[in-house]
């Protein structure tokens, strides 16, 4: 099932903690694009774009997008102040050194030692991995927000990934519409419950041994 | 001396002579922001077919190199992403079109190599995944490295803002993205741009491609991926952004 507009917001506003001043971050495609919104201005926050910007801004007012001016998804964009537009090479050259400390994408599938499963779903959908892998891989935390389950809801948290992999142990942070977990030497830590789901609710969800806290904590 | 040297300036006539059949092209863009247009419909006008074409993506089913595609004239494909042109997939699924994927930083890196005269890249962006089967590999330093072989192609097709009469090219803004590394990686290299001015009116400091790799320039014709984000736009929700 697809997620209401307010839980999506609600996912996007968690992931925006662990966003600190003077970061150097990337937003994938979907929720985490929302996670801008709660981005505090003047943060120095520097987003990083895979077709070739560092500082990106927020939308253009309508009639005034430029054609030669976008994110990585196609949408018209602004820049902010100290901003740099480069080539692709150099957009990722930014991405392997290590630079990015935090990347947010999506996934189909994660499993409780932190692997990740985004880019294709072999004899169905196959849309290439794109930069996907070089993020997963590379940017310091990678932060993954997506549906607690699947559209038969089914567990998209699970012990070991079916699907190809993006990256191997990679994810530090998942956050769904249920909870907030990390992944701490391989394993699954409960950090924080989303309002309005139960203990109970996280756990019959989800399809990877998971570490409980001391002290559960509910993020509203 | 003459410093009046010849123009690069060609026709989109003259440009298509240097396409064939079963030749290998290279596209610059990103989701079809900065692929060049006016060559991509001259290509499709004039027939060719049988393409091994290299780019980042296939854009959309109608902008970019995604045209190629819809009209099947793409028998090979080597991109990081087709996402964006359900076409594509349909081909690949079908057994139309071979794909090969590549992470989009080691393609960029494949092709800069390429256009810098290098054998190929060692990159470990992958391993651990399916990007490394039949893969070789080497250790540096202790690292293990995939061995990712450059890449070049018969001519390579991009889009610039300006150039000046000797094919040095400046870019626009997101536009630039892939260009300047296609633009270095053909063996012929044909550059579609907004604006042809004299040599000496661009400042050197500010060219990203120096004319040398550029062998000819075409005038565009005007472009059309504005369309991206204004069919999305119609589609589907545009998500936050940035506050202003």
């Amino acid at each position: 099932m697809g997620l209401g507009i307010e839980t999506r917001h609600q996912i996007a506003r968690r992931a925006a903690k662990e966003i600190t001043s003077g970061m150097i971050v990337n937003l994938g495609i979907g929720i985490p694009t929302l996670v801008a919104d709660y981005i505090p201005e003047n943060s120095g926050v520097m987003l990083h774009t895979e077709n070739g910007i560092l500082g990106m801004g927020g939308s253009p007012l309508a009639g005034e997008e430029d054609g030669n001016l976008s994110n990585a998804g196609g949408y018209p964009v602004t820049i902010l102040p100290g901003a740099s537009y480069f080539d692709s090479a150099q957009a990722f050259g930014i991405i392997r050194k290590g630079l990015l400390d935090v990347t947010i994408l999506g996934a189909l599938e994660v499993s409780g030692k932190g692997d990740i499963a985004n880019w294709i779903v072999p004899g169905k959908r196959v849309p290439g991995m794109g930069g996907a892998i070089d993020l997963a891989q590379k940017a310091k935390k990678v932060i993954v927000l997506m549906n607690h389950c699947d559209k038969e809801g089914k567990p998209k948290i699970v012990d070991a990934c079916s699907l190809p992999l993006t990256v191997k142990e990679g994810a530090h942070m998942i956050i769904t519409e249920r909870a907030v977990f990390e992944v701490i030497d391989r394993k699954l830590h409960l950090l924080e419950i989303m309002n309005p789901y139960s203990l109970d609710e996280v756990i019959a969800a989800t399809g990877a041994h998971i570490v409980l806290p001391e002290k559960i904590s509910v993020f509203y | 001396m003459n410093t009046a040297a010849k123009t690069k300036h060609i026709s989109i006539e003259q440009a298509m002579e240097h396409f064939t059949d079963g030749m290998s092209l290279m596209i610059g863009g990103f989701g079809g922001v900065g692929a060049p247009p006016t060559l991509i419909s001259a290509l499709l006008d004039k027939g060719i077919k049988d393409i091994f074409l290299i780019s980042n993506d296939t854009g959309f089913p109608w902008i970019g190199p995604g045209k190629l595609i819809t009209e099947k004239r793409v028998k090979k494909l080597i991109a990081s992403h087709i996402g964006s042109n359900p076409e594509a997939g349909k081909q690949m699924q079908s057994g139309e079109l071979d794909v090969t994927f590549v992470p989009q930083g080691t393609l960029a890196e494949k092709i800069r190599a390429g256009g810098m005269g290098l054998g190929g890249i060692l990159t470990d962006v992958g391993l651990g995944t399916v990007v490394e089967d039949n893969k070789e590999k080497t250790v540096i330093n202790g690292l293990e490295y995939m061995i990712e072989p450059a890449l070049t192609a018969d001519v390579s097709i991009v889009y610039a803002q300006k150039a000046d009469q000797y094919g040095n090219l400046v870019y626009d803004k997101t536009a630039r993205n892939t260009n300047p590394l296609v633009a270095m990686a053909g063996k012929i290299t044909i550059a579609e741009v907004e604006e042809i001015v004299p040599n000496g009116s661009l400042d050197p400091e500010c060219i990203i491609t120096p004319g040398v790799y550029v062998d000819y320039i075409v005038q565009s014709k005007g472009v059309d991926w504005k369309w991206v984000w204004e069919l999305k736009q119609d589609t589907r929700s545009q998500g936050g952004q940035l506050k202003k």
